[in-house]
């Protein structure tokens, strides 16, 4: 089944001010495919991603979507009195799933996010690569069919990064999931997606989306990412631009 | 060998500080029933041990601010929840405790005596004052600051309301809890020794003031390091030890 985004709008209250976050987001995203969404900031990008995972209520227009989907957020969110088995296992607790079964999921993820040998590590331990692939695996452990993912790697360093990248290409082959990734990072986007979307400035609408038929696994060096991501640089400029002069006379009011 | 080199330094200290003691009174500077020697206070206190006055206070003491401390851990906990939860709550409730935090817990006593009479309730009932609005204060900030991406990650992963409350709430509220939990206790422990000695019943606060009745400087300065030993027994042993505990695992 599709996930379907229908006449999506969301209007946020600020001090008796109503301003408009999303106008009108219609999308479709198949079963497997790899979405991204780009935009400058406050673009309402990650709004949109919250709305789909249930986490915030749209003002109009509604989502169809099948089961909860999974969510990454941009921050590590382990939970810092769990070990990292313990974070892992965290949603199968909550379905009161037998001990064992638990105990072989939660080594099956592990080792699918080579972390095998730190399930008695505290989240503090971990490095900040560590850290999100353990948010992964305690995403993917409850399988859901959509994996929502909110700038996943944008506190990492870049090296880090680029072998998430790898790995996170790998893991959706693996699992056929179909995954909405939120980024302002535009070559991280075509490197990872088979659809770019490009957002507006507020109010976040879809300006473009942009089909990236390239094989792979992709990295970054790739000349054909490159090249489309100039593209996308190109349809964001203005948008960056208008975002910057509506700070300025906002900060001059 | 840092540890140790630390245990050497307390030891010197210490023994400079019996020293200094020592020493104050050899030179009679005070005279010897206003100014005891170490070795008698040490007699008075072996002796309150062997015929149990001393471990009988102690015993009416604990038990006092057991029931007191546990009575407000449990019902401030509670408490504390409730306001952070609901806003009519935190807007009434929530600023009166605010201002009876301000009162000396002690200042509950003569209240206290006149509803309960002179017994063990009107003892309790000021330990519990005593240590019931830091507990519910601490827990209800902690509960407004928990942040809310572990809320929020706690609901994508399936904890909805009471099992969110109990495996994402109560244990992200920890480190600041137990900072109540310390202070509540050490609140209370203030406010058992003060209602002892004002209101005299049975208990450590009791031999205190028993002591100054009888000129009998020894028996004070004994019964004061016992009271010492227990507040820092609790504050660096028992609390210490689950506040390094868990700071060891947050990372903190």
């Amino acid at each position: 089944m599709k996930l379907q985004i229908r006449n999506i709008n969301k209007k946020f209250n600020n001090n008796g001010h109503s301003i408009e976050a999303l106008d009108n987001i219609n999308m479709e995203i198949s079963y497997g495919e790899f979405v991204c969404l780009v935009g400058p900031s406050g673009c309402g990008k990650s709004t949109l991603l919250n709305i789909i995972a249930g986490l915030s209520t749209p003002s109009q227009g509604r989502i169809i979507k099948q089961g909860q989907p999974g969510f990454m957020f941009q921050e590590p969110t382990l939970f810092p009195w769990l070990k990292v088995k313990d974070n892992v296992a965290f949603g199968l607790k909550n379905l009161h799933q037998e001990k064992t079964a638990i105990k072989e999921k939660v080594d099956h993820y592990l080792k699918m996010v080579h972390l095998s040998g730190f399930e008695n590590a505290y989240p503090h331990e971990l490095s900040g690569g560590m850290k999100q692939r353990t948010a992964l695996a305690r995403t993917l452990i409850l399988d859901p069919p959509i994996l929502l993912m909110d700038e996943p790697f944008a506190a990492l360093d870049a090296q880090t990064r680029e072998i998430m990248y790898t790995e996170l290409q790998e893991i959706w082959r693996i699992t056929k999931k179909t995954i909405v990734f939120v980024t302002h990072n535009v070559r991280e986007a075509v490197c990872l997606g088979d659809r770019v979307l490009v957002f507006t400035a507020r109010p976040g609408r879809i300006k473009k989306e942009f089909f990236i038929n390239l094989p792979r696994p992709r990295d970054l060096g790739n000349l054909e990412v490159i090249k489309i991501s100039n593209a996308i640089h190109e349809e964001l400029k203005e948008e960056v631009e208008k975002f910057r002069q509506e700070m300025e006379t906002h900060e001059k009011n | 060998m840092k540890k140790i080199k630390l245990a050497i330094k307390i030891i010197i200290f210490l023994l400079l500080l019996f020293g200094l003691w020592y020493g104050l009174y050899y030179f009679k500077i005070w005279p010897a029933w206003l100014f005891p020697s170490p070795q008698q206070v040490w007699k008075t206190l072996l002796k309150g041990l062997a015929n149990k006055t001393l471990i009988i206070g102690i015993l009416i003491s604990l038990k006092r601010i057991f029931i007191g401390f546990g009575s407000a851990l449990l019902i401030g906990t509670i408490l504390g929840f409730l306001i952070a939860r609901i806003q009519i709550l935190k807007e009434t409730l929530g600023i009166l405790l605010l201002g009876l935090q301000t009162l000396p817990s002690i200042c509950w006593l003569p209240l206290a005596l006149l509803w309960f009479g002179l017994n063990e309730k009107a003892i309790v009932f000021v330990v519990i004052i005593g240590a019931i609005f830091s507990i519910t204060l601490s827990v209800q900030a902690a509960v407004l600051n928990v942040p809310i991406i572990y809320l929020q990650a706690g609901k994508i992963l399936g904890a909805k309301k009471f099992t969110l409350y109990r495996r994402v709430v109560l244990p992200a509220i920890m480190p600041s809890y137990l900072t109540g939990i310390k202070q509540g206790w050490s609140f209370a422990w203030r406010s058992l020794m003060s209602g002892e000695m004002l209101f005299i019943t049975v208990g450590l606060g009791q031999l205190l003031m028993f002591g100054r009745e009888l000129n009998d400087m020894s028996q004070v300065l004994a019964v004061m390091l016992v009271i010492i030993f227990i507040g820092v027994f609790f504050d660096q042993l028992v609390f210490g030890f689950i506040d390094r505990q868990l700071k060891r695992r947050w990372g903190l």
